[in-house]
Order: structure tokens, then C-alpha cells, then sequence
């Protein structure tokens, strides 16, 4: 193997920004919805509790947003910079939703933090929540920009080829953004994003409440982030299903690839592998534990339903869809099968593990509860925050590698989308930069992270201290950096 | 009338609108090593841009949506090509954007005088690249029939891409000084306009070299508006000295606002001698990019007209507001306030 593939090492390049990326983002848009509920709670109801929590969870929200905003800049650029030809290939239905992304929904989300942040002493109560909300609303209206684009490469939609076949140019933007799959994708991508800040909050009220401190504001946090893991892994599961039926109707490979089928099969036969272990070189397999009619259930929502396998996919495209492809990828359309197997498997596997923590947690501090609270089962719930993160990466992981060896499917593959003239050397030298500044931001972001989180909300103010002099509050600025 | 003619004026548009907003932040980033003598004087220099720094910033990510989306091929040509330039760009805008949420988060000097380089240097290293990338597009790059960049980092380090990062390296330095005099009281404000009016000079000196070797190329080059290139060129000249003279007699709003005009006149300069190629290639002309060779097609553009129509007064009204909510001087009492409310 090459060291200095520019192929290999763009890819590599673009799934480590991606993930660095991702890391961040999910938690921004579930927190921005978190904090403005705190918010109104403290606005309708004058609750001194709810304004520490909304500050408490801000702090987190802003460490946690800084990152997500410059590892969005370099995913932009990546296209262009490792993916020149991709861009002039899809550039005119590709690039619209991007630029859509900024005009409708980035500044706004990027202007009304900056007002959050620093407007508390200067904008009106009323008008000062109205930002949250808007930054809110800016962020998710970019993940469905986000998501619509990516749901492009997933399933193109909406284009024509160009005469000269030389790029496919865009003919029906409502096709694009009502792509099928960026429809299932999206409350998909807000539910686990949701479902990643309950578990943020379930650790964090969890490591105080084990230390008995903050008790007043950390119970309803703790009950907000229990109840809305719960229900956001329902929502989560309900989504991911509905996903998944597109993706059976839209990419039958990336399925096959999921459960590593090799054969077509039907009714009980098409069953779901909870654990298997392949012969080494991934072309069959050696042993397996399954449950019958669950992946026919899962890809058709029927028992007797059909799925298509890998070998007769490979047959079916090599011959009749895209023999023109087939040579450049010996006649194997599918992605690395031990990575899209065990990738779905972690995904539902860490996600079941991170609402099981909440349904845990709901019986033990229900009201008729008899015992406090073990010390065990708090420290089991802060690991409600990894579970939920690592699902969430490693369900991109599944989504992105599912599409390979396409770049845009049916329309070109991974390998000619690479910048033809930009030397292995540059993105070597780009790849070890980013991936230094990366770990070092990463170090300084969990550092920082972890310390917000065990300093906890200010205290809530003593009732019987004397009150402040008037104007006093309202003249001390609340945010400098 | 052509779409395509319009987005080119639309990105222009953009980025002026970048350079503008982020070019000052730069500037003030810049100025911290000159004017920060103490910790609050620091914070007084960085608050002055807490609240509207990001937003600056969003304008290089919009800029970049939309000429992906308008013109795929000059995008990739670009962005493939200027591969070395855009990385330590992005490395540098990497530093800077986390140095601003994170150096107050702990109360430990060491900690706090990192970040303080990081954003001394990554408003720097953006400053002067900026400008390199964009006087190198203006004159031309080596560029193939496939529109394939063919040079390297060092095509680009050529005398008049060196200048053209000079240029905007001191005009963004000066136009960030003249921010922070214009955003913040006592010792800080006096030595700003103190800075401004040395490193004004300088600034005069270095960009009407720039600018009038611009419009040397733009003539020989034979550029069909050049008429409209020497007259925006003469317009940065009058507002650059105005701006200095501003300065000099203390109104710092005017001196803010001719800077920002200057910056204004000379990035339209350069559109206008780009105009009617997007990246001219100087390995053939019949290589080079073009409006009407690199845009999208009229369906795309159509739709992005309509988004860009509604959306783009929409987005400088309520920025403008963001600007006016946070008007007031950031003061070294407020800064010292906040300190003292936040030790308790």
C-alpha cells in the first residue's frame, strides 16, 4: 500500500474531520433546545433554580459550541481542497443547499448566540429568551440543510446529467430537499441528538447528586434528562426503523452490508445475527447467533418480506445497473463489511444501553421509592454521556462507510472524486496538522468540560441575606471573556 | 440578464462583507501584544469583538456556500489548488476562535497569555493570507486545460501576491486600532489612536503601492471595465488618507468608517479588474476561468437569486441590530466589575 495515497489519505482526512466535527455538534443542537427551556421555566415562573441551570448548562453549551463552529469551517473547505473533482461533478445540486445552509440558517444561529451570550444585562427579559430560541431554531434548520446535502450522495435526486455528461446539474430543487432519505435522516439526527444531551444532563446532575451537593437544582435536571432519554430513544428507535426502510427501497447494499448477507433470503431464513464471527478475509461466515424474521421485519416491516444479499446485489449492479463502474471496483459494490456490521450493531447496542440507564433511573428515584438511591447506580448513570456520544459517532460511522465505494451513489465512485492534482505530501502534512490540533483541542475541550461540570451552578442566593442595592445587578456585566 | 453575472457580484459581495467584518476583528486581534499592557487592558481589547466575532466569521462560511453553489469549478479550482495557503488559514482560524471561548476560563496567567498568542497569531497568519490568495487570483495562476491548478505554495509567494498580503495584513491591522479606540476608554483608547496614526502611515504607503500596481495590471492586461478599476482604486486611495486624518483629529467613528470604506473600495477594485474571469490562467488565456465557464447552471441560480434576495437584507438588518445592542465603549470599570462579581 501506498503511504502517500492522496485517495486513502483524503478519506481518512474527511472521516476524521467529520467525526471531530460531529462530536460537537449533536450536543449544540440538543443543548441550545435544553437551555431555552430553562430559560422560559425561569421566565414564566421567577424560579431562581431554573436561571442557575440555565447558566450552568450555557457554560457547557458555549465550551462545547466554540468547537463545533471551526471544525465546520474546515468541513466546508475539505470539499474544494480533497474533493475538487466531487465538486465540479455535483457542485450545482450539491452547493445549493450548502449555500442555503448559510444564508437561512448559520448567521442567524451564529448572530443570536452572540446576542445570548453577551445580551443578558443589555436586551429586555422577553426579547433576551426570543434569541435562544432563534439560535435554536438557526441550528436546526442548518442540520436539515446539512442533512438534505448529505442525502444527496446517500440517494441523488432532483438532477439531470449534462449533456457532455460531464456533471449532473440540478432540475427540481424540491426533489432535493425532500429527498426520502434526508426526510428519515433528520428526526433521526435531532432525536439522538436530543437523546445525547439527556444523558449529558443525567451524568452530570448524577455526579453531583452522588456527592449530595446542588441537590435543589440537580433532582428536576436529573428527571428532565431521565424522562427525555426515554423519550427520545423511542423517538430515536421509531426514526432509525423508518430510516432504515428507505435505505432498504434506496441502498439494498448498505443493508445487505449491515447484517454482512451473503445470499438473498426471505421470511424466517432472513434473520438478524446479534453476534457473528466471518472467516478473515470478510467473504463468509463461520458462526452466528440470530432471531428469525427480524431482519425481513426490519427491512419490510413484513414477515415473509425478501432481502436482497450481497452476492446477488453484486451480480445485479455488475451486470445491469452500472457495468460501466464494475471494473474499477472488481466487481464488488459492497463497503467493508466487518465495519458496517458491527458499527449497526454497536449504534443500537450502545443506544439500548444508554436508555436503559434512564429506565433504571426512573424506578429508583420514583416518588413510592423506599431506599435512597444506591451509590453504584449513580456511577453507572454518568456513564449515560459516553454510551449516548459513541452511538451517535459511531451511527455516522455506519451511515458514511455504508455508502462506500460510492461518493455519490450510482453516480461516481469514492476513488474519482479525490483532487487530481494536490500531492499525497500536502494532505499528509494537513492530515498530521489537523489531527495534532485536534487532540490537543480535544484534550483542553474535556479538561475544561469535565471542570464546568463538577463546579456545578452557582449557588442559589441565601433568603435571608439582605438584598442587593438597586442597580447594582443590572449594571454588572454577566459575561466578559 | 445573465445569473451568473449577478452571483459574481453576490460572492463579491460576501466577501467584502468578510473582510470588512472579520478584517477589523483581525486588527484587533493583532493589536493585543501593542496595546494589552495588563490582563483587564486585554479583556477591554478582546470584549470589544466578544459579541460579534463569530458572526464575522460566518461571512467566510457563507462566502464559501455560495461560491461552491454559484461556481463549482472556480471552487474547486481554488480551493484544490491554494491547498497549503487555505490549510494554514484554517489551522490559524482553528486557534483563534477556540482562544477567545477558552483563554477566560481559567484564572491562571500562564493560561491566559497562550491563548493570547494563539490570537495574536491566527488574526495574523488569515491577515496576511487572505490577501496573498486574493491578488493571486486577480493576476492569474498557473491553471491546465482541465482548469487543474498546476503551480505550488510558492507560485503564490510572488512579488505582487506578497504585497497584496502587506496590504491587507496593515489595512486590517490599522482598521482593527481603529476599533478598539473607537470601543473602549482611557489608557487604551489613547494609545489606539496613538498606534493608528503611526501604522497609518505605513498602511498608506504600502496599499497605494498595491493599489496602483493593480491598476497597472488591470491596464495591460487590457481589462474591459478598467475605467470603473481606476476610479474604485482612487476611491480607497481618498478614503484610506481619510480615515487617517480622521484619526489624527480624534473623531474615531469617522476614522472607523473610512477604514471600513477603504476596505470596501479596494476588494470591489480588485473584483472589477478580475472581471469577466474568476481565476485567469496564465499558462494560456483560453485556460482561464470564467464567469460564464465556472457557474452553475440558470436553474440553480435562480433559486439561490431568490434565497440571496430575501435572506441578505434580512441578515444585515438584524446584525446591524446585534451592532447597535452592544454600542456601548467596553469600559475598564465594567471589565474590573465583572472580575470582582465573578471572584464571588
Amino acid at each position: 500500500m501506498d503511504l502517500l495515497d492522496p485517495l486513502l489519505l483524503a478519506r481518512w482526512q474527511f472521516g476524521l474531520t467529520t467525526l471531530y466535527h460531529f462530536l460537537f455538534v449533536p450536543l449544540t443542537l440538543g443543548m441550545a433546545l435544553t437551555v431555552a427551556i430553562f430559560q422560559t421555566a425561569w421566565y414564566r415562573t421567577g424560579n431562581q433554580k431554573w436561571l442557575h441551570l440555565t447558566r450552568f448548562f450555557g457554560k457547557l453549551f458555549l465550551i462545547n459550541f466554540a468547537m463545533g463552529v471551526v471544525t465546520g469551517i474546515v468541513q466546508e473547505f475539505q470539499f474544494g481542497m480533497n474533493w475538487s473533482s466531487y465538486s465540479r461533478f455535483v457542485g450545482d445540486v450539491f452547493g445549493a443547499p450548502l449555500a442555503f445552509e448559510g444564508l437561512m440558517a448559520f448567521f442567524f444561529e451564529a448572530t443570536f448566540i452572540g446576542l445570548w451570550i453577551f445580551g443578558w444585562d443589555k436586551l429586555p427579559k422577553g426579547v433576551h429568551l426570543a434569541t435562544i430560541w432563534i439560535a435554536t431554531a438557526g441550528a436546526w434548520f442548518s442540520a436539515y440543510f446539512i442533512l438534505a446535502a448529505n442525502a444527496f450522495m446517500q440517494n441523488p435526486v432532483g438532477y439531470r446529467m449534462a449533456q457532455d455528461g460531464g456533471r449532473a446539474e440540478m432540475d427540481d430543487f424540491l426533489a432535493v430537499l425532500t429527498n426520502p432519505v434526508a426526510l428519515a435522516a433528520l428526526p433521526h439526527t435531532l432525536f439522538a441528538a436530543f437523546m445525547l444531551t439527556s444523558g449529558v444532563i443525567i451524568s452530570v446532575s448524577s455526579w453531583h447528586l452522588l456527592r449530595g451537593q446542588h441537590l435543589e437544582m440537580m433532582r428536576p435536571a436529573l428527571k428532565y434528562g431521565l424522562w427525555g432519554m426515554i423519550v427520545t430513544f423511542a423517538g430515536v428507535a421509531i426514526s432509525g426503523d423508518q430510516l432504515s426502510l428507505v435505505m432498504v427501497a434506496t441502498q439494498p447494499m448498505k443493508m445487505a452490508a449491515a447484517e454482512a448477507l451473503f445470499n438473498s433470503a426471505c421470511g424466517a431464513d432472513a434473520s438478524f445475527s446479534l453476534f457473528s464471527i466471518g472467516t478473515p478475509d470478510g467473504t463468509g461466515e463461520i458462526w452466528s447467533l440470530r432471531v428469525p424474521y427480524l431482519l425481513a421485519l426490519l427491512s419490510t416491516h413484513s414477515f415473509d418480506g425478501c432481502v436482497e444479499g450481497i452476492n446477488d446485489l453484486n451480480m445485479q449492479y455488475t451486470t445491469e445497473l452500472f457495468p460501466q463502474f464494475a471494473d474499477q471496483v472488481d466487481g464488488n459494490f459492497a463497503p467493508i463489511l466487518w465495519v458496517t456490521y458491527w458499527s449497526f450493531r454497536w449504534m443500537i447496542g450502545l443506544g439500548a444501553i444508554a436508555a436503559l440507564t434512564a429506565v433504571v433511573g426512573l424506578w429508583l428515584t420514583r416518588r413510592s421509592a423506599k431506599r435512597p438511591v444506591p451509590a453504584w447506580a449513580w456511577k453507572l448513570a454518568i456513564w449515560a454521556w459516553p454510551a449516548s456520544l459513541f452511538a451517535i459517532l459511531i451511527g455516522w460511522i455506519f451511515t458514511e462507510m455504508g455508502r462506500q465505494p460510492w461518493i455519490v451513489f450510482s453516480l461516481m465512485l469514492t476513488q474519482d472524486g479525490v483532487s487530481p492534482n494536490v500531492p499525497g505530501w500536502n494532505v499528509v502534512l494537513s492530515l498530521v496538522a489537523f489531527t495534532l490540533i485536534y487532540a490537543i483541542l480535544a484534550v483542553v475541550e474535556i479538561g475544561l468540560i469535565v471542570r464546568t461540570s463538577k463546579r456545578g451552578p452557582d449557588p442559589l442566593p441565601d433568603p435571608d441575606a439582605p438584598p442587593p442595592p438597586e442597580g447594582a445587578l443590572e449594571d454588572t456585566p454577566t459575561t466578559v471573556y | 440578464m445573465d445569473l451568473a453575472y449577478l452571483w459574481f457580484f453576490i460572492v463579491g459581495f460576501l466577501f467584502v462583507g468578510y473582510f470588512v467584518l472579520d478584517g477589523f476583528d483581525f486588527g484587533v486581534g493583532m493589536s493585543l501584544p501593542f496595546l494589552g499592557k495588563d490582563d483587564i487592558g486585554r479583556r477591554q481589547i478582546i470584549n470589544t469583538i466578544g459579541p460579534v466575532w463569530d458572526l464575522n466569521e460566518t461571512w467566510v462560511i457563507v462566502a464559501g456556500a455560495c461560491l461552491f453553489a454559484a461556481f463549482p469549478e472556480w471552487y474547486a479550482t481554488l480551493f484544490s489548488g491554494f491547498y497549503l495557503a487555505l490549510l494554514l488559514i484554517l489551522l490559524a482560524l482553528i486557534a483563534r476562535g477556540v482562544s477567545f471561548e477558552y483563554r477566560h476560563q481559567r484564572d491562571s496567567l500562564r493560561w491566559k497569555r497562550g491563548f493570547d498568542t494563539m490570537i495574536v497569531v491566527g488574526s495574523a497568519v488569515p491577515a496576511l493570507l487572505w490577501g496573498v490568495a486574493v491578488a493571486n487570483i486577480v493576476q492569474g495562476v498557473p491553471i491546465d486545460v482541465n482548469h487543474e491548478f498546476t503551480g505550488s505554495l510558492l507560485t503564490l509567494l510572488n512579488p505582487y501576491g506578497l504585497l497584496g498580503g502587506l496590504t491587507t495584513l496593515l489595512l486590517f491591522f490599522t482598521h482593527g486600532v481603529y476599533f478598539v479606540a473607537l470601543k473602549t476608554d482611557g489608557r487604551v483608547r489613547e494609545d489606539a489612536r496613538r498606534l493608528a496614526a503611526r501604522a497609518g502611515l505605513a498602511t498608506i504607503v504600502v496599499a497605494a503601492a498595491f493599489l496602483v500596481w493593480t491598476v497597472f495590471n488591470a491596464l495591460s492586461a487590457g481589462a474591459p471595465l478598467v475605467g470603473v478599476v481606476i476610479a474604485l482604486a482612487a476611491v480607497a486611495a481618498v478614503c484610506l488618507i481619510a480615515s487617517w486624518l480622521a484619526n489624527a483629529r480624534g473623531v474615531e467613528g469617522w476614522a472607523f468608517g473610512f477604514g471600513a470604506a477603504t476596505i470596501v473600495a479596494a476588494v470591489l477594485t480588485l473584483w472589477f479588474a478580475l472581471f469577466p474571469n474568476v481565476m485567469p490562467s496564465t499558462t494560456d488565456p483560453a485556460y482561464s476561468l470564467t464567469i460564464e465557464n465556472a457557474s452553475s447552471t440558470d436553474y440553480t441560480l435562480t433559486i439561490m437569486s431568490w434565497a440571496a434576495l430575501i435572506f441578505l437584507p434580512l441578515v444585515l438588518a438584524y446584525q446591524a441590530w446585534t451592532y447597535w445592542v452592544f454600542r456601548k465603549r467596553v469600559s475598564r470599570s465594567r471589565i474590573e466589575r465583572a472580575a470582582a462579581a465573578a471572584a464571588h
